[in-house]
């Protein structure tokens, strides 16, 4: 609590606690301006948040590129779209069973493709990953190419998840709750062998690490939170397809990492919130010419991460000061 | 005379049509310091990278602490009680001087599969640590990262990372290479107060150094070991003086 009110004195504490409260309270706002779309933008970014704070725990922290999180995305998602598509709606049933089974493919994949290092993990991790797209692009009983609609996860009693500002509330704990296992996890005896071995992996095995299986531990965690936010996609369209696991999601996951932050905490919020208010809102700023030019927003966004990849090496969270060494790391 | 702590068994490895390491034997007793001399090329970093793991030998077996490592990765050697200084400063760069340490530690206190504990504040970590910078002297640097430390500061550094976790051998790579004459002379006091109390096998080009310190000396040309003895015995041997020393001195003459 005390380090929580020292950081608010910093700009980028001060800035944190602004965005965090600001998305506590956005269905309000939302219902206040009667901008319900923007709810559903809210709950993307915060979905996506979760994903990208996951990614972070083996790209920013771990200093591993994995080119195909999304698969997480869509693991979890198809197992919620599985198991309601059979009769079974419970979300007691289908979270475990999703987050389960993004763990046990992380673990799956991780055990093969870190026995390799660059370039070589970034191709296994998009190969496995395009593995997983097209079985459920072949996958004709659950809608293959096309995609299934599916009816949310039932929590008698608990809560409802058609509702948009229950469900949207629901993501956002369960962001603080990643965020909060982020925090805790960068610190910890196993954040320092994770970090340690990104600085410098040689120097840790010779230390008497057995580097691997920290690696190994540390992509299946982030699996297992990738795949809670595929279950999370899942529910927020009521709706799984291939698309959801395409490599272009797991580049945009790298993109949103990188664009907020590596290695830092809040990063990946910042990243997920920049990337679709670009999204969202470049366009319409283009279309002010009257020529049309929203469609192609990416002319402008592509520079925009060229230049944050050539001169802000830290992300959004760089701009916002120095970290004082002890913050994350 | 006592079983030794680390002994290399006809030790063979071959690059192609190099013989790196030509059926080298070599022993470590505990409490005495074993010099590896020989000149560049002479295969001694194939050598300790056999014995610490990151080599495998084509033939031949290590022992250490009573046990065949010969197929031990890295890490489990290490557990065992073997701790290696690096040839090129090999320290974490974006920690700090004692969070290096207090992960050397930490990597000897069980397993590391612990998450939510803050690492930082965690004192059965941090007292050792702060202990074993004091020890090398870089008490009042702890706090500094250690890319800010000069060279020779690092070089103090990767000896603390290697003696947290108490090993029975300590093997360090060339500890002098790039150290000023101050710097070397106040690591040789160092290493001198280990002597006895643990074992240690120095590879080293500062010949004073190796002299001043060591029990004994191996001589490695080649990949063979064309000597070994005491320092009077190798400084007396022809066959060193030829291959070697006078080597030398006609190299730096």
């Amino acid at each position: 609590m005390a380090t929580l009110l020292a950081s608010l004195r910093s700009p980028r504490g001060l800035l944190t606690v602004l965005v965090l409260v600001l998305l506590a309270v956005l269905p309000l706002l939302t219902q206040a301006f009667d901008q319900r779309y923007l709810l559903s933008i809210g709950t993307r970014i915060v979905i996506w948040a979760i994903a990208a704070v996951s990614l972070n725990m083996i790209l920013g922290y771990g200093g591993l590129v994995s080119f195909g999180h999304a698969v997480f995305f869509g693991v979890g998602g198809y197992a919620v779209g599985i198991l309601s598509a059979n009769g079974l709606h419970s979300g007691w049933l289908q979270w475990p069973v999703g987050i389960l089974a993004a763990a046990t493919w992380a673990a799956l994949v991780g055990t093969l493709s870190l026995r390799t290092r660059g370039v070589y993990f970034i191709m296994i991790t998009l190969a496995f990953a395009q593995l997983v797209y097209y079985i459920g692009a072949g996958l004709e009983a659950y809608g293959a190419d096309d995609g299934l609609n599916i009816s949310r996860s039932r929590f008698p009693g608990v809560i409802d998840l058609r509702d948009k500002a229950s469900f949207y509330w629901l993501c956002f704990v369960l962001l603080c709750g990643t965020l909060w296992f982020c925090q805790r996890f960068a610190n910890s005896r196993f954040g320092f062998v994770l970090r340690g071995a990104k600085s410098n992996d040689l120097r840790m095995t010779a230390l008497g690490f057995p580097v691997f299986r920290y690696r190994l531990a540390a992509f299946t965690i982030s699996g297992a939170f990738g795949g809670l936010a595929g279950i999370l996609l899942a529910n927020e369209g009521a709706y799984i397809s291939p698309a959801m696991m395409s490599w272009i999601k797991s580049g945009d996951l790298i993109i949103i990492v990188v664009l907020g932050g590596m290695g830092t905490l809040f990063g990946p919020l910042y990243g997920a919130i920049a990337f679709f208010a670009l999204e969202e809102f470049l366009p319409p700023l283009l279309d002010l010419g009257g020529k049309d030019w929203g469609e192609y927003w990416q002319i402008v966004f592509g520079p925009m991460l060229i230049l944050i990849a050539l001169y802000a090496r830290g992300g959004i969270d760089s701009l916002l000061g120095r970290t004082e060494g002890r913050r994350n790391g | 005379m006592a079983e030794p702590l680390l002994r290399t068994d006809r030790l063979i490895k071959r690059f192609g049509g190099l013989v790196a390491t030509d059926t080298v034997s070599i022993d470590v007793h505990p409490g005495e310091i074993h010099a590896l001399i020989g000149p560049n090329g002479a295969g001694k970093t194939t050598l300790v990278g056999q014995i610490t793991g990151n080599t495998v030998p084509d033939s031949g077996t290590i022992h250490f602490a009573g046990r065949d490592v010969t197929r031990l990765p890295t890490h489990a050697r290490v557990r065992l009680g073997l701790a290696r200084s690096f040839q090129i400063t090999s320290v974490l760069r974006e920690f700090t001087a004692l969070d290096n340490v207090a992960l050397a530690v930490q990597a000897h206190a069980g397993h590391s599969f612990r998450f939510l504990a803050d690492a930082r504040h965690d004192e059965r970590l941090r007292a050792p640590a702060r202990r074993g910078l004091e020890a090398v002297g870089l008490k009042e640097r702890a706090d500094t990262p250690a890319a800010a430390l000069s060279h020779g500061e690092q070089r103090q550094l990767e000896i603390a990372m290697a003696l947290a976790g108490d090993p029975k051998l300590l093997l360090l790579d060339e500890p002098m290479a790039g150290m000023g004459a101050e710097e070397s002379l106040h690591m040789i006091e160092f290493l001198r107060a280990l002597r006895g109390r643990r074992a240690i096998l120095l590879i080293e080009h500062d010949m004073d150094a190796v002299f001043q310190l060591a029990d004994r000396i191996t001589v490695l040309v080649y990949g063979r070991a064309i000597a070994s003895g005491t320092p009077d015995e190798i400084r007396a041997n022809a066959e060193v003086r030829q291959a070697y020393l006078g080597e030398e001195a006609a190299g730096t003459a």
